[in-house]
């Protein structure tokens, strides 16, 4: 029955032909039927729409079930791989991540829940893998990962993993978080590139439309890092709004520049509510 | 005085640009009134069956990208950001079609979503490569407005 129902619905959006609006699914979202993940949220005070909506919802069944179940979502390899990395000695002073903070599952537990968080030291917020390369250089004796290389990315998704569940909050009361939240926002609502589209033309005007084959979301952080079957493999959360960027025909700005942490804050706010999905599976 | 001078500069650049093309009009200098272009802004008649091509590849026109076309329903995966452009041509004349296709906000407002495809006001950061060029060249505008001539219901 309800088959037949969804059905029909279909049919009437067919035959509207593009004029109506594909919905997102009306699905729960439970990994390995024991972790509930918060899909919907109401929305912070000052937010563009009532309700903030997880990008898993505007994918197909198929992906949709790979990200349920952890035992075939692809990304879990790189959850391990970053369990690796943390255990690793590395650097001059011969200690690895485990050396100062032990067990992950306790010590960086719903850390990622947070992030972006200010920096009083630079004077700017710092994410998680600019948290991890300042570890690694004042407390290791390590190189800083250049974006996407070495450790970044699993152990980004290691750490990340720990908050699996846990809604996403950031704190904008922290040094000039709120300053920087006013950039990302200018920046969201900038048109850029030869297309003359901003982020919000796309996922706030006309999210749960198709743009070609692609079925818009609100463009929400909440997964990342996140597996890509496009790309067949994980893919950064810079990486991704450089993508986005690049496909309106403009110049990218650099990973972690001050033009792309401020879009971090503003996105990750814009998402306030939601479960920590990482390591989540889409197109 | 002023317009003397004006003159003649836009008379040496076309004599310049002449050596290129006929009468092919700079995207800064398209005349819009009314909601229409009146003038071919590549001086020549537009090709359907170019303007096809145009119109779904990914690399030009990319209309299919926002907006579904019965008439194309070999292709796969029609957006449809905008609207459905099966009939568009008992909706809107050739010349009304041209604005649309030239620059978008000249027609819908600067709101639209829609890129101007010939026009120069664009977002900030154009890829280096793109700075001062149009999506589409004066003639293949012109063989997508023929193209979008022939959707008639
Ligand atoms: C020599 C000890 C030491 C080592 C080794 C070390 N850290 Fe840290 N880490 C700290 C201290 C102390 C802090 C808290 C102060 C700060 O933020 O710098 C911290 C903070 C953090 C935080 C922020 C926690 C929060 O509450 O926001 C993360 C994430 C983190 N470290 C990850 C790592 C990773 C990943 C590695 C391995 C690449 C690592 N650390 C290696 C000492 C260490
Ligand atoms: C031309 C349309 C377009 C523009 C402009 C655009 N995006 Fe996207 N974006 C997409 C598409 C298509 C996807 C993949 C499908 C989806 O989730 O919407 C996507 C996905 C994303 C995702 C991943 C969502 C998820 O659940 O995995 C994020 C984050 C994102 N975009 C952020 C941005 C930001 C920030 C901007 C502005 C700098 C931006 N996008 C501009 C089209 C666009
Ligand atoms: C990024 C999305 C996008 C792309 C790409 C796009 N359009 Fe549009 N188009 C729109 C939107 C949205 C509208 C509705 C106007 C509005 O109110 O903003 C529209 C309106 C139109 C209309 C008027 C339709 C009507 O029935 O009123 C025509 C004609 C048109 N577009 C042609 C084209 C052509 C031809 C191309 C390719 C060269 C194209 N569009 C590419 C988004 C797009």
């Amino acid at each position: 029955m309800r088959k037949f129902i969804f059905m029909a619905g279909t049919a009437v959006a067919l035959a509207l032909a593009g004029a109506a609006v594909a919905e997102p699914v009306d699905e729960k979202l439970v990994i390995d039927g024991e972790i509930e993940i918060v899909t919907k949220a109401k929305a912070p005070e000052g937010h563009p729409f009532d309700e903030v909506l997880s990008g898993w919802l505007f994918r197909t069944a198929e992906t949709r079930a790979l990200e349920a179940d952890s035992f075939i979502n692809p990304a879990m390899l790189t959850v391990e791989d970053g369990e690796r990395v943390w255990n690793t000695v590395e650097g001059t002073e011969g200690k690895s991540c485990a050396s100062c903070h032990g067990n992950a599952a306790e010590s960086m537990k719903d850390i990622g829940a947070h992030y972006p968080k200010w920096d009083a030291a630079t004077n700017r917020p710092v994410n998680i893998e600019l948290q991890i390369n300042k570890c690694r250089e004042e407390r290791m004796g390590a190189e800083a990962y250049a974006f996407d290389k070495g450790g970044q990315r699993p152990l980004t998704t290691y750490i990340k993993y720990q908050a699996l569940g846990t809604p996403v909050s950031i704190d904008l009361s922290q040094g000039e978080m709120q300053k920087w939240w006013d950039t990302g926002k200018d920046l969201y609502y900038t048109r850029t590139g030869q297309l003359n589209l901003s982020c919000a033309s796309c996922h706030e005007v006309n999210a749960g439309k198709y743009i070609r084959a692609d079925h818009l979301s609100q463009g929400q952080v909440n997964g990342f890092p996140l597996y890509r079957l496009k790309n067949q493999g994980i893919v950064s959360l810079h990486n991704r709004f450089r993508g986005c960027i690049r496909d309106t025909r403009a110049e990218m700005p650099k990973a972690f520049s001050d033009e792309l942490m401020a879009l971090e804050v503003y996105v990750t706010w814009r998402g306030t509510g939601l479960s920590v999905e990482t390591p989540a599976v889409r197109h | 005085m002023r317009f003397s001078v004006a003159t003649i500069a836009a008379a040496a650049m076309l004599g310049l640009a002449s050596q290129a093309a006929a009468e092919t009009v700079a995207p800064g200098d398209v005349k819009f009134e009314d909601g229409t272009v009146t003038v071919s802004v590549s001086g020549a008649a537009g090709d359907p069956a170019n303007g096809a091509e145009v119109f779904k590849s990914r690399k030009l026109g990319n209309c299919l990208a926002c907006h579904t076309n019965s008439a194309m329903n070999n292709e796969l995966f029609h957006g449809d950001v905008g609207p459905v452009l099966d009939g568009v041509a008992d909706r809107w004349s050739a010349e009304e079609l041209r604005a649309i296709v030239v620059n978008s906000k000249a027609v819908f407002g600067d709101e639209t979503v829609m890129p101007g495809f010939y026009s120069l006001e664009v977002g900030k950061f154009v890829s280096e490569d793109l700075v001062g060029k149009t999506i589409l060249s004066a003639q293949e505008v012109e063989d997508v407005v023929a193209y979008l001539g022939t959707l008639k219901e």
